[in-house]
């Protein structure tokens, strides 16, 4: 970690976004993680996401539980509020969250030990409600801060740092949202922003449970020969499905593309998600045949990366609860206290 | 033989097994007492089980108003054959036994000293109908006929109410009619009418109301303005939350679009009910849960970070015996220092405890006001006698002037204008700090939530001081409370006393019977509810104005004695505990022999005195 703290003015020429806003201003507090953590890639990669889609960054609310993974929202988005909450319990608390107010964007960051171990019950019951939000697994396969321990999502047969092998299958995180109704699911490697930034921004703008699970090597205790989520074996073993750009509104085609290698899935923002194919045949909108590629891909040893699988017309909790369109934080006596005419009713009702 | 007579005095008991159909047939009984106006206690004692174990309904007829349970039985309904042996054993020499006399029984399933009432109901209610359920169901409402024959209930009362039960369902009031005077008329041909005990209608009853504490609470949470409820099913308090929604559909669907001004989530466990609460309060909603003990184990790790973190959270309580099932579906006190101290660390909490369900209601709101005010959980310490059974109480009663209290939320207009925001700052001296929402000023008042590494300005820190101090104010703050929460209520002996009773909850109506009837033997006690905790100065004012103070409770460890003794450092010598668990509710004869024997046995003569 940097002990210099970061100067508050910018360069002049910083580039700004449609807010007025450069990076700079997306940032947090310097990150306390190791020297080379994956983790910091990707809260790199949450900041240009939400620079490049002009989000204002006060109306995202980061959520997160223990862990490496769970204090880095503190280095992010510092005009945001954020909630460092209970270890494996930050679906619960973006739940609330996000039936208080339904207007915010939420984000919820987790790691492997969180969501996987102690937290998976609530990992799969947020999946199941169709919580309107972005949930990313920073998973490196380890317990980081308590020092080496083994995570649920370790693969069976990959090697700890001091030598242990594990013999527990791996949870497939992936596998398990994609099976319980997320709407939105991808796999990236913290080490390749350019997939990594296009696959937040698109679950950004999805309106429903969007789930990235980001392999993030632990340079700390899980980056040796023998581990599965070492950088080296990442690379090695990387197979992207597709290739994203996230289009907002009219941009022009820049690019030229061969035809029929190209996917266009349009969001019910109206944002368009263009895919170019990497998988011959490999279509995200089919649920089903993605779950099946995965099982067959991980069989060969391959890690599948990409955008997985996208509901382009999701639901979300507040749809199918069929609650009002003013956020519930906002209403006041007016809407909410039934007055003493209708309590007398109910007295009467009671005799 | 001796025949007992009582005018609107006395215990009716029906012996039913679970899902036969009784429960609506005793609340028509029930209810016609109370239409004659005379007051009634009625309680459910019911098994872990949807259908076939036994299940009771008692009701106490008290002209005098008297709400606690009594003890003892006058009049037994016994409709259970599994358990026959111990109902009749139960009653009251000279009581009466209502039975159903289609089979005959040999002399020695009976008691000699208790009058034997015979109804064929299975030979009546065969010949009337050919449905195997309608023959159950009619059996329920007949018995009702003829015990209206029997106690003088007013038929015409009936009549009105199974109108209003079956409003709309013309047939089936016509066919529970038909079924109740069946019974009536049989009773009035081949039976003396009426028996010793009697109903003779009063006006003793006046605009209170006969609810259930859980449905109280929840409509208490819907005037609150609670917007978000998570919870997860355990008797007894799933009626609570399922309430909230019955009532929310009534009261909370906006007018012109018809969606739902509330959202309610039956989460996967205790944890994610209190994680939804802590989430949706942190982010300006009004949030509660519904819970019983093990729920309250369940949650402690989200209400040690809601304390630290300062987040509202009301959390209802609705207490019962034990774990496990069998036990769970019987009422106790047990919960009261789980829920004071809850959590890991140095954690303490506002508890509120209503008397019955008008208090329900009551406290129901104000908790949300409360959590708002001190950004800290609040526990309702319900139970479940007032939490599942019908209570005759004060009507529910709403000042339309009344405005949520939101407490110290800072808004975007206060940070624009440049006033200082520090999160866990102590601005005013009360130890309560600001708040901001989420989301609430693009570059002003953001901040880092978490348990409780930061310093005043919410910056991690892992600084021993900036930890003190923090801590130090979380106490101000709770100094502040005794002063908000609702304060105990005394009610004086008719002559001083050196001796007083404190008592809280679902004892009180036992506890003021019993009141009186131990003025009579002699024992004069000055009495004081203690209805909150953080304690108010009151409560401790009262304990050094007495010698010696009785503590009634629900419980086996003397958990509001204990609680008491740390709180206020009280000689634990001069506070005596009077306690009940067995799982029934609490009745005044336990409280006024257990007290009376305790007095006694304390009560220290001088020696040269004692000599002759």
């Amino acid at each position: 970690m940097s002990y210099l703290p970061k100067p508050k003015l910018h360069h002049p020429t910083l580039p700004k976004n449609a807010l007025g806003y450069t990076r700079r201003d997306y940032e947090g507090a310097i990150s306390t993680l190791c020297a080379g953590c994956g983790h910091d890639s990707i809260s790199a990669a949450i900041i240009q996401a939400c620079w490049e889609l002009s989000i204002e960054p006060h109306r995202v609310a980061k959520l997160s539980g223990i862990g490496c993974s769970s204090k880095t929202p503190d280095y992010f988005l510092g005009a945001s509020h954020g909630f460092n909450s209970v270890h494996g319990r930050m679906p619960s608390v973006l739940t609330g969250a996000n039936l208080a107010n339904r207007d915010l964007i939420y984000l919820g960051i987790s790691g492997d030990g969180d969501s996987a171990s102690i937290g998976l019950g609530q990992f799969a019951h947020i999946m199941r409600r169709g919580v309107n939000m972005t949930y990313i697994v920073e998973n490196n396969g380890v317990y980081g801060l308590t020092k080496g321990q083994f995570s649920a999502t370790s693969d069976k047969g990959s090697k700890a740092k001091r030598g242990a092998v594990n013999t527990d299958e791996a949870i497939d995180l992936v596998g398990l949202a994609m099976q319980l109704g997320a709407t939105f699911v991808a796999r990236s490697f913290s080490g390749d922003k350019a997939q990594l930034v296009p696959l937040i921004k698109a679950a950004l703008l999805h309106e429903g449970a969007a789930f990235i699970d980001c392999i993030s090597p632990c340079v700390a205790f899980n980056n040796h020969e023998g581990s599965t989520k070492s950088y080296d074996f990442v690379r090695e073993h990387n197979e992207a499905v597709n290739r994203l750009d996230v289009i907002l509104g009219r941009q022009p085609i820049t690019a030229e593309y061969a035809p029929g290698s190209v996917t266009e899935v349009t969001q019910h923002d109206g944002s368009v998600l263009r895919l170019r194919k990497l998988a011959p045949d490999y279509d995200p909108t089919d649920r089903v045949a993605a779950m099946n590629y995965l099982q067959e891909r991980k069989a060969a040893g391959e890690i599948v990366t990409g955008l997985l699988y996208v509901d382009p017309d999701p639901t979300d909790l507040h749809a199918n609860m069929g609650t009002v369109a003013v956020p519930l934080n906002r209403l006041g006596d007016a809407e909410l206290c039934p007055g003493s005419a209708a309590l007398a009713r109910i007295n009467a009702a009671l005799r | 033989m001796r025949a007992l007579t009582a005018t609107n005095d006395f215990v009716v008991k029906f012996a039913n097994v679970n899902g036969s159909g009784s429960a609506s047939a005793n609340t028509l009984f029930a209810k016609s007492i109370l239409r004659m106006g005379i007051p009634i206690a009625s309680r459910n004692i019911f098994p872990s089980n949807i259908q076939g174990l036994p299940t009771w309904f008692e009701v106490r007829v008290s002209g005098e108003g008297h709400l606690g349970r009594r003890g003892g039985v006058d009049l037994m309904v016994a409709m259970n054959p599994q358990t026959w042996d111990r109902d009749v054993a139960e009653i009251e020499p000279g009581g009466y036994l209502l039975y159903d006399s289609t089979k005959p029984l040999p002399k020695s399933k009976f008691r000699e000293d208790v009058n034997v009432i015979g109804v064929p109901l299975t030979e009546m209610c065969n010949a009337a109908y050919t449905d195997a359920r309608q023959r159950q169901l009619m059996k329920n409402i007949m018995y009702v006929g003829a015990l209206s024959a029997l106690l003088q209930i007013d038929p015409a009362v009936v009549e009105t109410l199974l109108g209003e039960q079956y409003k709309g369902k013309e047939r089936l009031a016509q066919s529970n009619r038909d079924a109740f005077h069946m019974g009536r008329d049989w009773a009035l041909r081949n039976l003396e009418c009426p028996i010793g005990l009697r109903l003779s209608a009063l006006d003793a009853v006046g605009e209170r109301i006969f609810v259930d504490g859980n449905s109280a609470a929840a409509l208490g949470a819907v005037y609150g303005g609670a917007t978000v409820c998570a919870w997860y099913p355990i008797t007894p308090s799933t009626s609570l939350a399922e309430a909230f929604e019955r009532y929310c559909r009534r009261l909370r669907m906006d007018p012109e679009t018809g969606k739902k001004r509330f959202a309610i989530v039956q989460a996967e466990d205790e944890l994610a009910s209190i994680g939804i609460v802590v989430g949706a309060a942190w982010n300006g909603a009004r949030a509660f849960t519904a819970t019983s003990g093990p729920g309250i184990s369940l949650m402690q790790e989200f209400v040690g970070l809601a304390y630290f973190a300062e987040i509202p959270a009301v959390i209802f309580d609705v207490q019962r015996a034990g774990p496990s099932t069998g036990m769970p579906t019987r009422t106790q006190q047990a919960d009261i220092l789980a829920a004071a101290y809850a959590s890991h660390g140095d954690t303490k909490h506002i508890l509120l405890f209503p008397e019955d369900p008008h208090e329900c209601f009551t406290m129901g709101a104000d908790a949300f006001d409360l959590a708002d005010r001190f950004q800290t959980p609040v526990f309702v310490m319900l139970d479940l006698d007032i939490g599942m059974n019908d209570w005759l109480c004060e009507p529910f009663r709403w000042d339309d002037a009344r405005r949520m209290d939101r407490g110290k939320v800072m808004t975007a207009e206060e940070l624009e204008a440049g006033k200082t925001f520090g999160r866990y700052l102590d601005v005013d001296g009360d130890g309560i700090p600001y708040r901001t929402y989420p989301g609430t000023h693009p570059s002003k008042g953001a901040f880092f939530t978490r348990g409780t590494s930061r310093d005043r300005f919410a910056r991690y820190t892992e600084q021993g001081s900036a930890y003190v101090d923090n801590m130090q104010r979380l106490l101000r703050k709770f100094e502040t409370a005794k002063a908000y929460v609702p304060r105990p209520v005394e009610r004086r002996a008719a002559q001083p006393t050196r001796d007083g009773v404190i008592y809280y909850g679902s004892s009180s109506a036992a506890m003021r019977e019993a009141l009186g009837a131990l003025e009579a033997d002699g024992i004069h006690l000055d009495a004081l509810r203690v209805r909150a905790f953080p304690f108010h100065d009151d409560v401790m004012d009262f304990i050094a104005r007495h010698d010696r103070v009785f503590v009634v409770e629900q419980n086996r460890d003397a958990q509001l004695r204990t609680l008491l003794t740390i709180e206020g450092c009280v000689d634990p010598a001069r506070l005596v505990p009077i306690l009940h668990y067995d799982g029934t509710p609490i009745t005044a004869r336990f409280i006024r022999a257990a007290i009376a024997d305790k007095a006694s046995a304390l009560n220290v003569v001088p020696l040269r005195k004692a000599m002759p």
